[in-house]
């Protein structure tokens, strides 16, 4: 079972090195999204496997923060138009 | 007994999905090969994991928000990957160099047509 989590600690990281490492700022963000949705899985893994229920209150806030990120930083995006 | 193996079943799929997805993340050449595969294959990933949850622990409180969660992220996180796309079209991040379509470029009167929707909205 701790298995599982530690295999998708390791997707983390590599979402991790893609966000350390992307040139462009959305490669940044979508690394950080995939990373945080990771981060809810591997909470309510944990909530699974230690018989925690409110842990998983924990992955669904994660999972807000992620979605209203994501939409911030696109809006941001958008209004600087470069290529015109 | 049948729901406990499916349960264990989809918690490995989607861990398995969510492995590959990461993968992706790192190894395609360009940003939009890059969100194609991390977005599709985390949200199964996780919804996987979560229904997994659903299936072992059944409709006691655990199991409910595993639900809750799993369809909350199947609504939103392919919202959020096209935003992330559209805004980083606009925002002008090129494709690969050896990408073969360019729909986005092609249609010169497109963009034009995008920024004149934002004027009238």
């Amino acid at each position: 079972m701790s298995i599982l989590i530690i295999t998708l600690s390791l997707a983390a990281f590599f979402s991790l090195y893609r966000a350390l490492r992307g040139p462009s700022i959305s490669d940044r963000a979508i690394a950080v999204d995939i990373m945080s949705i990771l981060f809810c899985g591997i909470t309510a893994l944990m909530a699974f496997r230690y018989n925690l229920p409110y842990l998983l209150d924990l992955s669904i806030t994660i999972a807000i923060l992620a979605f209203i990120g994501t939409l911030a930083l696109a809006k941001y995006l958008e209004g600087r138009h470069l290529d015109d | 007994m049948i729901f406990y193996y499916l349960g264990w079943i989809s918690i490995i799929f989607g861990v398995i999905f969510n492995l590959l997805g990461a993968l992706g993340l790192v190894k395609f050449p360009d940003l939009y090969n890059r969100m194609q595969a991390s977005t599709k294959c985390v949200t199964i990933g996780t919804c996987g994991i979560m229904l997994g949850i659903f299936f072992i622990r059944g409709f006691n409180q655990m199991g409910i928000k595993a639900l809750i969660c799993a369809l909350f992220i199947l609504f939103t996180m392919p919202v959020a990957a096209h935003a992330l796309s559209r805004g980083s079209l606009l925002f002008g991040t090129k494709l690969w160099h050896k990408s073969v379509i360019d729909k986005f470029g092609e249609d010169k009167k497109g963009y034009s047509q995008i920024s004149k929707e934002d004027e009238a909205t």
